[in-house]
């Protein structure tokens, strides 16, 4: 409580002990969506830029983890938005051998394709459920957003991407 | 997530996302430092502003400069 008020009157000890605290959950969450060492550091200082802009707003009873979660879900939201249009497809580990490797790989392209023509929102969503399996009640919170909102979110995402993948010739 | 092509879906999105690490590698505290004492130090756009606002001001009334220094 100390240190949120220490926060809240600008103390930048407070913030620094604040930020040492939950850089690694700030970032493991933004990683989850972007994928990415690079962005998701730059992210992850972005997301406590703005806590730190917006410090005097913070209600003090709350709690900080979920709300330095929910600014970071924004700021992913945002990186999508404004990445959206000179996109690339992530890297990716070697994946597992398979029968026919270079059919998997198209497959694993396609899906990849489709799922970057999904609105960022949906693709948030879509990513924490579907791949990470966080509880809907979590992704909720970190989007501030009801759990019927989520769920909704996840549905389209999969009707979207199971549309574009039997356009592109894959049928799952 | 019940129906089988759903599962599906989600299979397919699982083998293209593998999972990521993530645990922070490294403190991301002096960066943070950084970004706070150049922002500090930059000047706001309402500085810009009144700046602006001022300049218009003693181009249109250039005899307010003079007033302006007698009153500092």
């Amino acid at each position: 409580m100390e240190l949120l008020e220490g926060l809240k009157e600008g103390d930048l000890d407070a913030f620094e002990t604040l930020f040492r605290q939950f850089q690694g959950d700030v970032y493991g969450w933004i990683m989850q969506v972007v994928r990415d060492r690079g962005i998701a550091e730059d992210l992850t200082i972005e997301t406590f830029w703005r806590i730190y802009r917006a410090r005097e707003r913070f209600d003090t009873e709350g709690a900080f983890g979920a709300w330095a979660r929910r600014v970071a879900t924004n700021v992913a939201i945002d990186h999508i938005r404004s990445a959206r249009n000179m996109e690339q497809l992530p890297e990716q580990l070697p994946s597992k051998e398979t029968p026919d490797p270079a059919i998997q790989r198209e497959i694993r392209e396609k899906v990849e394709r489709a799922f970057l023509r999904l609105s960022p929102k949906l693709r948030v969503a879509a990513i924490l459920a579907l791949v990470e399996e966080r509880p809907y009640e979590e992704i909720a919170s970190a989007l501030g957003k009801p759990v019927g909102v989520i769920r909704t979110r996840v549905f389209r995402a999969v009707r979207q991407l199971r549309k574009q993948l039997e356009r592109m010739g894959v049928t799952p | 997530m019940t129906h089988g092509d759903d599962k599906e879906i989600q299979r397919l999105l699982k083998e293209a996302f593998p999972p990521v690490d993530r645990e922070l590698r490294r403190d991301l505290w002096p960066a943070m430092l950084g970004r706070l004492e150049a922002r500090g130090s930059a000047v706001r756009w309402y500085d810009w502003a009144l700046l602006a606002l001022l300049c218009i001001w003693m181009f249109l009334c250039p005899q307010g400069i003079l007033q302006l220094l007698y009153q500092l």
